[in-house]
Parts: C-alpha cells; structure tokens; sequence
C-alpha cells in the first residue's frame, strides 16, 4: 500500500529497517534468552540519530511528530519489539516534557535524550494503580524549595536504566486524582531506588523494574505544568503515544508474516510448497489484510495527532485497539501454519508471539480503551441532542 | 588531523558478468557501493577526526555515477568529498589511477594522512595504496589493523602479518591500506543523510588537475586486461543417490573402473 510519506520519512524508515536487519537480527534470539538491556543497540540507534527523530529541532531534535516515531519503531519492532520498546519509552518518557516543559527544563534534559546520551522514562503504574490510574498512592509532599516522594512505581520500562523519569506523584492527596503531578527524578537522586527486574512473558531484553521512593527530595523546579496538573497530561500523553504501540504492533505482525511467507513457501507438504495450499492461503490473505489495515489506521492516527488535533483519544485507541489484536492474531496464526517448526525457540516466531501479548495489555489494556472509545461515543450522541 | 580516505564505488554484489569484447565488469543494472574494505578506512578516518579534530576527504575516481559512493561517505562522516571524473580517467590501470589520484592529492595540498582500504572487491590488485605512497614519496604501511598512537608528526600503527603483528612507526605525512579488522564501521546517521543530500562534490577533470594526458586512463596505464574468463572446471563431483547399498555398491564400481581399487 502507498502511503505517501516524504522523502525525509522515507529516509527514516529505511535506516531504521537497515539498522533493525544488520545490527539487531544477529542478536535478538540472544538477547531473549539472557534478558540483557540492548545498550550496544541503544548505542547504534543513537549514533543513527534515532532519539532525535521525536525531539524538536531547538533542542538538538529532528522535529519529527508521531508519524516518524511510529515508522522507527515499526521497522525495529518487525526485527525484534523489545529492543523497539527500549527505544520508544524514551519518547514516552520525553513527551510530557516536549509537551508542558519549561524553557529551561527542556534545555536541561532534552539534548542529551535527543543525542541517546540519556533514556528516559514514564512512571504512572502502582501496585494498586493499574486500569484505575486514579488509585495511585505516590506522595509527592510540597516542602521548602520542592518536594519530597514517597511510594512504589510498577512495572516501568526501561527502569534502572533510564536516566530521568516522568513521575506522576500525588502533590494533594485530598484532591485525588486532581491533586496528581508530574514531577521529574533523576537517577541518583538520594532516596530513589530500583526494586526487582520483573521476568516476562515476551520482550525480554527491555527492563521492566518498580521505582521506589523513600523520603526523595527533587527540587521545585522539577515540577512540569503546574501541581495538580498530572492525570490530565498522563491522558494527553497516552492519547499522543498511543499509536506507537499500535506501530509496534504492526511491525511485529508484519515481521511473523514475512517469516510465515518465507517458510511456506519452503516447507513442502503432500509434494507441494505449503503456500500452494488453499487452507495455508486462507490464513496468509487474511494475515496480510489484517497488518494492512492496521498499519492504515496507525498511519492515520499518527498524522492527526501530527496534525494538532486537539482531541485524539478515539482515533489513538481504535488505532492501538486494532493494530495490538492484529499482532496477536497474526503471530498466532502464523506459528499454527508453520507447525512445530514455529513452536521451536530456534525458530523467530514463538517469540513474536510472546512480544504481541503485551501490545493487547499496556499504555491502556484494550478493554479500558474499547470503553474509552464507546464513552466518546455517547458523549458525542449528547452533545448532538 | 587532515586525512584523506581513497574510496572506490564498486558492483555491491560477486554476481558481475564480464563483457566479452571489452574484457571490463558490465556495471549497468547493478547496485553500486562503497568497495567494503573502503568503508574501514573511511570509518578510521572519521574516528582519527573524532580524536584529535581536523577533517575527513573522501576521494574517488571513477564515472559520474561514483558521486553516489562520495554522498555516502559524506553521510558516514566524511566532511568533503571529491570526484575525480573525465572520460580519459576510463580504462586506468592501478599505475595511472595512483598517478590520478597522487595528483588530486598533490592539488588539495596538506595532509597527514592518506588511508586506503587493503584492495577493492573488484580489481583485487591492492596495489594502488602503495604505489600512491610512492608517486607522494611519502612512507606507507600496508594491512594496518590498529592506529596506536599518533603524536609528534609520528605514528605508530599494527600491521597484520601472516605469522602475527608488527608494530610498525613512521613519520606523517604517511600512507596506510587497512583490514577490516581494524573497527566496525557505522551506519550513516539521519543527519549525515541530510547533509550529504545537501553536499556541494566538486568534479576535478584533466585540467583541474593540469596532468599530462597520456599518464591516465588506458593511456598511461602499463598493463592491459587481455582477457577475462571463468577458469574450466576439468573434473566434477558425482552424487549417488538411492539406497545406501547401492550407493556403495555404485562408488565400488567406479573405483574399480578407474583402477584404484
């Protein structure tokens, strides 16, 4: 399918894919197995000038927007989603600052996040705050000159390694969810530690580890938007991040249909190439329909949000929604085509399949986002009437 | 740090077909690139830069398509690049292509080094690094797999030999060729890619150079390709197929045919 991207998003996605074939491909299976961060990856992405696709130019950046971000992470999540996960935190984590950040603060941190000198990332989950993000128990207490956490981070990607972290911690616990901010940490800082490194399903080699806060003072300048203003750009911030996960999605579907092409097309059966058979055709048509249209949708939501749209919480989570089942769908699929053989851990798409559940489940399982969208719905039908 | 990294666009594939009246690689209809063993000393140039400052040029003769290999190497962190492109350039054997190239170099002026990959995929000679170095009157240090020191107008480098290393010292300016297992070299970054888009390569001719004529091309080339060819296969292997049995029964047979058994 065209899809009309410029000469610049071009050049994008080809280096990426360059980059996914000839430094990622040789290590992925290895890094599945040990679960080690990819840093000699992170370390190529950013002499690539990766991290700067998603910065603004001022700061050092490319000036790409979401559409770019998603082509890097859909040509690396085609090769391996959790090496592209390690990657696309850091977008995540640098948003809100891009976003709502000072003058000063983005001149603090962004440079060093555009040039891959720092990853970043994004704190919002607890042990009690999962879907209800509004449950969240992380105090961040207003003291002289700043304030002072207290609490647990769960489950947060690129934990431990990244350097700066978007936290949303509550600065008025009275107020609930309208007294959360969002507060930058840096590593270092006294009083913030890493609990374990969580084992997972799939995309291994991305460190998944909880934050802990113990009597943390950051400065007041740490602060971004103004107190109380935190679920608000936790939300805006999903909504314009959103499709990347989709992106991932769509690349890693794409990556099991090309290995499930491949191989039918070698494996012969009842003196015949699988793919010559029209049960196996069936499935691959409608594989590569599905990645199709949901890389229509990614593609689309990407550019409205580009576009400046001020409302994009359906169009990103129809896009997320759709592409993350699609990944599942089609990994599942094309490991039952090609038999034990795609069963094998020696064989990519056991993996691939490991990779896309977590695509149906973070950044808004897709039951919380499939309401998200039928609550705009009816707002929708409400204002009408 | 002034270098000079030599490069050579070549046929990115061992699929080349050769032109039988002509003896020379039929180019059309085959993606060109950076000849491999170039890129090594295209990316030791640009990490000398990254050392001790100064600048990288990336030189190349070779037709007009041969930009695309200089774009390249601009977008792999060389800060200028040029052509050397004239219809008399066509046809040099690795006597005038040095000559070529010992007078662009001569033309740009300073430098302290000149580095050069060990041979090109598709010539195989290696000769033209040394023979650049004689036509400079300049020192020269052939299959260089590590720069240890540079300092004092001196440097003092390992050269890969058949029994081990030697540790080799020469004064700058000096000419290397090196092996690939000198470094790993880069991608091109999103930036470079821009720039080198962007990037003005200047083209020198005969008269740039103000170089006697009848020294390149095939003109002032000593040697000549007579012919090319694939060399005849006089025996081939024989593969029996079926039951294991007969398989022996089959090889038996044949030995004892040719009478050695």
């Amino acid at each position: 399918m065209e899809y009309f991207l410029t000469e610049e998003q071009k050049t994008i996605k080809s280096l990426a894919r360059r980059i996914a074939e000839e430094r990622i491909l040789p290590v992925r299976a290895e890094l599945d197995e040990t679960e080690e961060f990819p840093w000699a990856i992170m370390k190529d992405l950013a002499d690539a000038d990766m991290f700067r696709v998603f910065v603004p130019e001022e700061y050092e950046g490319l000036g790409g927007g979401c559409l770019e971000l998603c082509l890097v992470v859909e040509e690396l999540s085609r090769v391996c989603s959790a090496i592209a996960t390690c990657y696309a935190v850091n977008a995540l984590g640098s948003f809100t600052l891009i976003d709502y950040g000072t003058e000063e603060q983005r001149r603090k941190y962004l440079p060093d996040i555009a040039g891959g000198k720092k990853l970043t990332a994004f704190a919002v989950t607890e042990p009690t705050a999962g879907s209800d993000v509004s449950a969240i128990k992380t105090t961040a207490e207003k003291v002289e000159g700043g304030y002072v956490l207290n609490g647990t981070k769960q489950f947060i990607t690129n934990g431990g390694e990244a350097e700066i972290y978007t936290v949303i911690a509550l600065t008025d616990k009275a107020r609930g969810v309208r007294g959360a901010s969002a507060i930058l940490v840096e590593k270092d800082t006294p009083g913030f530690s890493f609990g374990k490194k969580e084992k997972k399903m799939g995309i291994r080699a991305s460190a998944t580890r909880e934050l802990i806060f113990r009597n943390c003072f950051v400065p007041e300048e740490n602060l971004i938007a103004k107190p109380g203003m935190g679920f608000l750009l936790a939300m805006k911030l999903f909504d314009h991040s959103r499709p990347g996960i989709g992106a991932q999605a769509v690349g890693i579907a794409q990556g099991a249909l090309e290995v499930a092409v491949d191989y039918t097309r070698q494996r012969i059966q009842f003196g015949q190439p699988l793919i010559s058979l029209p049960v196996v055709q069936d499935i691959l048509g409608e594989m590569a329909t599905q990645v199709e249209a949901a890389r229509a949708l990614v593609y689309a939501a990407a550019r409205m949000v580009d576009s400046g749209a001020k409302k994009v919480t359906e169009e990103s989570a129809m896009a997320k929604v759709f592409a993350s089942d699609v990944a599942m769908k089609v990994t599942t699929d094309a490991v039952q085509i090609c038999g034990g053989t795609g069963y094998m851990r020696d064989f990519p798409l056991e993996k691939m399949m490991r990779d896309a559940k977590i695509t149906q489940i973070y950044e808004g399982s897709n039951q919380i986002l499939r309401n998200a969208i039928a609550i705009e719905l009816r707002k929708r039908k409400a204002r009408t009437e | 740090m002034n270098v000079i990294v030599c490069l050579k666009q070549v046929p990115g594939t061992a699929q080349v077909k050769i032109d039988p009246e002509t003896n020379t690689l039929i180019r059309e209809g085959i993606e060109n690139v950076i000849n491999p063993f170039d890129t090594y000393a295209l990316e030791e140039g640009v990490r000398l830069k990254e050392r001790f400052g100064g600048k990288v040029t990336a030189m190349s003769m070779g037709p007009p398509q041969a930009e695309g290999a200089l774009r390249e190497a601009v977008s792999l962190g060389a800060d200028e690049a040029i052509l050397l492109s004239d219809k008399a350039f066509a046809g040099a054997d690795t006597w005038a292509t040095a000559y070529t190239l010992a007078s662009a170099v001569n033309k740009l002026g300073q430098y302290d080094i000149i580095i050069c990959g060990r041979q090109t995929l598709d010539g195989d000679t290696g000769q033209v690094g040394p023979e650049l170095s004689e036509m400079l009157e300049v020192p020269f240090v052939a299959y260089v797999s590590r720069i240890e020191e540079i300092a004092d107008g001196q440097m003092r480098v390992q050269r890969m030999v058949e029994e081990g290393h030697e540790v080799i010292e020469a004064p700058l300016p000096t000419v290397i060729t090196v092996v690939k297992e000198i470094n790993v070299p880069r991608l091109p970054s999103l930036r470079g890619i821009v720039k080198s888009k962007s990037a003005v390569i200047p083209v020198w001719t005969v008269p740039d150079l103000g170089v006697d004529q009848s020294r390149v091309g095939l003109a002032g080339s000593f040697t000549k390709v007579i012919k090319v060819f694939f060399p005849q296969r006089v025996c081939q292997g024989e593969i029996f197929q079926g039951e294991l049995g007969n398989q022996v029964e089959c090889l038996m047979g044949k030995l004892k045919d040719a009478g050695l058994v």
